[in-house]
């Protein structure tokens, strides 16, 4: 009969979410050794905390195992379908700003839009004998956005890490990926289309609709709700 | 799982379609993902079920028998030939929940060259025949492409339409692009470097085809008119074929399609359907994942409801398989778990 938070179990998603509770009056704070995600909530009655994988969150919110969650709306929508009908957002934090856009090498200078990627993707795939390669790992938001702009003849390859590389290394023409600078894809030589982006996301807490709720916990759940103003 | 009751169906429909000289096909469900993928393209990723094996790579849950069937035709059948199978296919619901994710289906094709009108209408005839009273709907998108073929205008802006017909949105995106003057646009100056493996020839080959584009006309009114008429065409089948044909006088590469539609009219007449009392509409089944591009219908218990039977020619499919060998193609699909609801 105690609500669950989970929370980032790393860096500086972690500490900026730690800040933005304690400006609120709620301490959040790890416990124990300094490698073990053990972690309380201070300031508060009946709430849990729990140190998890930003990414397995959005898992944790849709299974009910989580009454609320912090991570990145990137997350929410890769991970969940039809996200609306498992969490409802609860703040955005203002921190964590990044977005997810599709990338192309700078020296296509004949792209800049995403009708110039579908002519480009017919044309690379008679040329080669192969759908264009787009290395990402946000599969479901790049296919979703693709579909809804018609650009076909593509295909998405898995890119777990140094995604902006995989152009060079000719293993994707063109990749998807979360940037909040555009270094990195400078470095690699890599520029976005001119499009917005197909996500734009923040660090957002979630509240999950599918966990059931005992009347402690409602009642927990709105003293939560009413010390950070929501 | 499937109820005894929608197994009796299935069985039944089975039966009914090798009473009528078809022959039972079977294959396997877990299919090669690479062959799919690249008929249907990316986007059947959210509608089939894919999963890894470090030994066969990515295979696919059976998300429908045609694809399996064309190549095992292509390998070892009789021409003509007559087919039908029965078994699960899988198709992820992640826009209708609600809806099964793995349910039974029931297929009869056809594969005759000699007279696609009277393959056409024995296909819809003896699927309709299964079933009971139900709404048909139908359709041709053989029709959508003659009129593409119609416009006066380049190859390139033909194929780049004729290429999207299954996507409506980018279709209307191409036509409102064509049907104005393209401004000429700078090439943008770069000094960065060319990484991957497109190459400057095919940057510089786009740039041409670029520049033809700008110095393209726009379609035409009366081109755009004729165009938009055959999208909006919806009316009985024999009302259809008056249009079509009064069209046809102005554009006369739409008198083919409309020599088709009335061959298939008059077969269809042979096969015991009232044309008379069958709707048409030229676009009817661009969004269904089969990828028909000739005669398309539909029965279904009712207007909006969800068919209990869907069909077509799917010609261009078996080109694409055949590596260019056409291989003429009609069939369709049964639902028997909505053929029972739709009976009751």
């Amino acid at each position: 009969m105690t609500l669950k938070l989970g929370i980032p179990s790393k860096g500086r998603l972690m500490a900026d979410t730690m800040d933005w509770f304690a400006v609120r009056g709620i301490t959040l704070e790890k416990t124990g050794a300094d490698r073990e995600y053990a972690a309380r909530a201070i300031g508060i009655d009946g709430l849990d905390l729990l140190l998890l994988s930003a990414s397995e969150i959005p898992r944790e919110l849709a299974r009910g195992r989580l009454h609320f969650g912090v991570t990145g709306t990137d997350l929410i929508h890769e991970r969940l379908a039809a996200p609306d009908r498992i969490v409802t957002e609860e703040a955005r934090l203002g921190f964590g700003q990044a977005d997810l856009i599709l990338a192309v090498p700078m020296a296509w200078t004949d792209v800049q839009t995403a009708h110039d990627l579908d002519a480009v993707a017919a044309q690379f795939r008679a040329t080669h004998g192969h759908r264009l390669r787009i290395a990402t790992k946000y599969h479901r938001l790049t296919r979703a956005w693709l579909k809804e702009q018609g650009v076909a003849d593509y295909q998405i390859v898995d890119s777990q890490g140094a995604t902006e590389g995989t152009v060079a290394a000719e293993t994707a023409e063109a990749i998807a990926d979360i940037t909040s600078t555009g270094e990195t894809l400078t470095a690699n030589h890599l520029r976005p289309l001119d499009e917005p982006p197909i996500l734009q996301s923040q660090a957002t807490l979630w509240r999950s609709l599918t966990s059931p709720l005992s009347d402690d916990e409602k009642t927990a759940l709105e003293q939560f709700r009413t010390m950070l103003d929501l | 799982m499937t109820a005894p009751a929608i197994r009796a169906e299935a069985a039944r429909l089975l039966a009914h379609f090798t009473d009528r000289g078809a022959q039972p096909f079977e294959t396997g469900i877990l299919q090669p993902a690479e062959t799919l993928l690249d008929l249907y393209g990316e986007d059947i990723r959210a509608r089939a079920y894919t999963t890894q094996d470090p030994q066969r790579g990515e295979m696919m849950l059976r998300p429908d028998f045609t694809v399996p069937l064309v190549q095992w035709h292509m390998e070892n059948g009789a021409d003509p030939a007559r087919y039908t199978y029965a078994g699960e296919v899988f198709r992820r619901q992640e826009d209708h929940p609600d809806r099964p994710a793995e349910y039974l289906q029931i297929g009869f094709e056809i594969f005759d060259r000699s007279d696609p009108a009277k393959a056409d209408a024995e296909a819809f005839a003896i699927i309709r025949d299964a079933l009971g009273p139900l709404t048909p709907s139908t359709g041709d998108l053989g029709v959508l492409t003659a009129a593409i073929d119609g416009l006066s205008t380049t190859q390139a802006r033909k194929q780049a339409l004729k290429r999207h017909i299954w996507r409506p949105a980018r279709f209307r995106a191409l036509l409102a692009r064509y049907s104005e003057e393209t401004p000429a646009k700078e090439v943008p100056a770069t000094d960065a470097p060319l990484i991957g493996k497109r190459s400057a020839a095919e940057i510089e080959a786009r740039h041409e085809a670029l520049a033809e584009e700008a110095r393209t006309p726009a379609l035409t009114p009366q081109d755009r008119n004729t165009l938009d008429a055959i999208l909006a065409l919806r009316d009985t089948a024999p009302a259809a074929l008056a249009a079509l044909r009064h069209l046809a006088r102005e554009t006369s590469h739409l008198s083919p399609a409309a020599d088709r539609l009335e061959a298939r009219l008059e077969a269809l007449l042979s096969f015991g359907v009232d044309p008379a009392r069958l709707p048409f509409q030229t676009t009817f089944g661009r969004t269904l994942l089969e990828y028909y591009d000739g005669f398309v219908f539909g029965l279904s218990p009712g207007r909006g409801l969800q068919p209990v039977a869907t069909g077509g020619r799917y010609d261009a499919l078996t080109r694409l398989l055949g590596q260019g060998r056409a291989l003429p193609a009609v069939g369709g699909v049964i639902r028997p778990d909505l053929a029972l609801e739709a009976a009751q």
